[in-house]
């Protein structure tokens, strides 16, 4: 077999999983309406506001509902402690 | 057309001869120029993916919180609240949420603690998160016991467990009854947490945001696009800080491969001297060099790209988990559904497969137009 058809072989495989992926993201985010409701209903109902990533302080388990000086939450220039605070975006106030 | 073609492949079959005839070399830029696509792309998808999932999620979240603020920090709300909001133009629904955080000692993690009326339970019956139940080995009646404002100790029997497929916003969630909570945390009937406001019309919000804030100075209305808002930039952040900390690493890779691609050996000079000796047009020995960028930019990219995917949607992105995790005790297990950026993708292939294609070319241009002879030499 010469070289450049293993190469063209190669391309083609890799090719095909590309265009495997794209479909996979169409196909998935369809099935994702199928399920969604559940999750839906549970956060309409109880009305959530935030992802249950980072559960060590008030501040990261729910950013949306934390007020601008929660990181400074325990005496007036304290500096955060939470290793997520590290991760967390500071309020927009602090970035102008 | 088909003599173009044929020349084209005879040109890439020399190009993969050449590159076979230093194979390590060859094979080490292809590992680490796909390892490197690998880490971007990963970073790339996971924070695509999470942003969608969290605004997918979130979408139903009320449309208006709002919260009463002393002295800078956000304080229960009286009852009475609701009656002083009174009927407000466009408000369907409001209602008073109990909600709050029990840190459990015997794990060391923050359970997020919500009665809900909804689900009709006893006084004594809780529904946890998944998060939960796999941390304190729990399933359903079983007992938890939780320690009351007076250190009293209550114990509550596990009903039944939340979904598992909503476990990213219900992972450390505990519901109980409203009066269960009352109880547990000394509150009594005439303070909630926070007011859910529903508005039936999105473009009313804002304005019914202005009035409560002349009803009620001392609240602060939270809004459901500035929820979402703040999970749009909590990734694009982390994915910035991501970025930053392999900024090393891609300047490393960018340094290895320009020196690799720009900086001819001497070897190299000399086969491009006999090319041109035997009759190759500078032209051929350009094209000849352009195939090697594209062979392994192309392939670097394709591999990288579909090894990332499948870290991240079908692993769980497994290599960020403990930098995400951080010191949640109840992090959820989740799956991420697939979803790719069309504009970030794009973006990654001009930024890596194009530079390193056009590095290669300049040099071969340099030499190649130089006496055979003297290249030789």
């Amino acid at each position: 077999m010469k070289r450049s058809n293993t190469f063209f072989v190669c391309l083609l495989v890799l090719l095909t999983g590309f265009i495997t992926s794209l479909v996979d993201v169409a196909s998935e985010s369809g099935q994702r309406l199928l399920q969604a409701p559940e999750s839906a209903g549970l956060v309409s109902r109880l009305g959530l506001t935030d992802l249950s990533l980072f559960t060590e302080a008030r501040y990261t388990r729910h950013p949306s509902q934390a007020d601008i000086h929660s990181a400074f939450q325990d005496h007036p220039v304290a500096l955060e402690h939470f290793p997520t605070g590290s991760l967390l975006q500071p309020p927009a106030g602090l970035l102008r | 057309m088909i003599a173009l073609l044929r020349k084209q492949r005879y040109f890439i079959d020399y190009t993969l001869g050449t590159m076979m005839r230093h194979k390590g070399k060859s094979l080490g830029l292809l590992s680490v120029y796909t390892l490197i696509i690998f880490m971007l792309a990963s970073v790339m998808l996971f924070s695509h993916a999470m942003r969608s999932e969290a605004v997918a999620l979130l979408a139903n979240s009320p449309e208006i919180v709002v919260q009463r603020i002393q002295a800078g920090r956000s304080v229960m709300v009286p009852a009475d609240y609701l009656q002083r909001i009174g009927k407000l133009r466009g408000v369907t629904e409001k209602r008073g949420r109990l909600w709050g955080y029990y840190y459990d000692p015997a794990v060391k993690a923050n359970y997020t603690v919500m009665a809900s009326e909804q689900d009709q339970l006893s006084i004594t019956d809780i529904v946890i998160g998944e998060g939960i139940a796999r941390t304190r080995g729990l399933s359903i009646g079983d007992y938890l016991t939780l320690r009351s404002h007076q250190g009293k100790a209550f114990s509550f029997r596990v009903l039944r467990l939340l979904e598992s497929d909503s476990e990213l916003i219900s992972s450390d969630l505990l519901l109980m009854n409203p009066q269960g909570y009352r109880q547990l945390f000394g509150l009594d009937e005439s303070l909630y947490t926070d007011l859910v406001l529903s508005v039936r019309n999105p473009r009313e919000i804002q304005k019914i945001a202005e009035k409560l804030t002349r009803l009620l100075p001392d609240s602060r209305p939270i809004l459901r696009s500035e929820i979402l808002r703040t999970y749009e930039s909590l990734f694009s952040w982390r994915q910035g800080v991501m970025l930053i900390l392999l900024l090393g690493s891609v300047l490393a890779f960018v340094i290895f491969a320009w020196d690799k691609a720009s900086g001819l050996s001497a070897e190299e000079r000399k086969e491009i001297g006999i090319l041109k000796a035997v009759g190759w047009e500078t032209g051929e020995v350009m094209r000849m060099k352009f195939w090697e960028g594209v062979i392994i930019s192309l392939m670097a990219f394709l591999i990288g790209y579909l090894a990332a995917y499948l870290h991240v949607f079908y692993t769980s992105a497994g290599l960020f988990e403990p930098v995400l995790k951080g010191w949640s005790v109840l992090y959820p297990r989740f799956q991420l559904t697939p979803s790719v950026d069309g504009l970030q993708l794009a973006t990654l292939f001009f930024f890596t497969v194009l530079p390193y294609t056009l590095a290669t070319i300049v040099p071969v241009w340099r030499t190649s137009i130089t006496d055979p002879d003297l290249v030789m030499r």
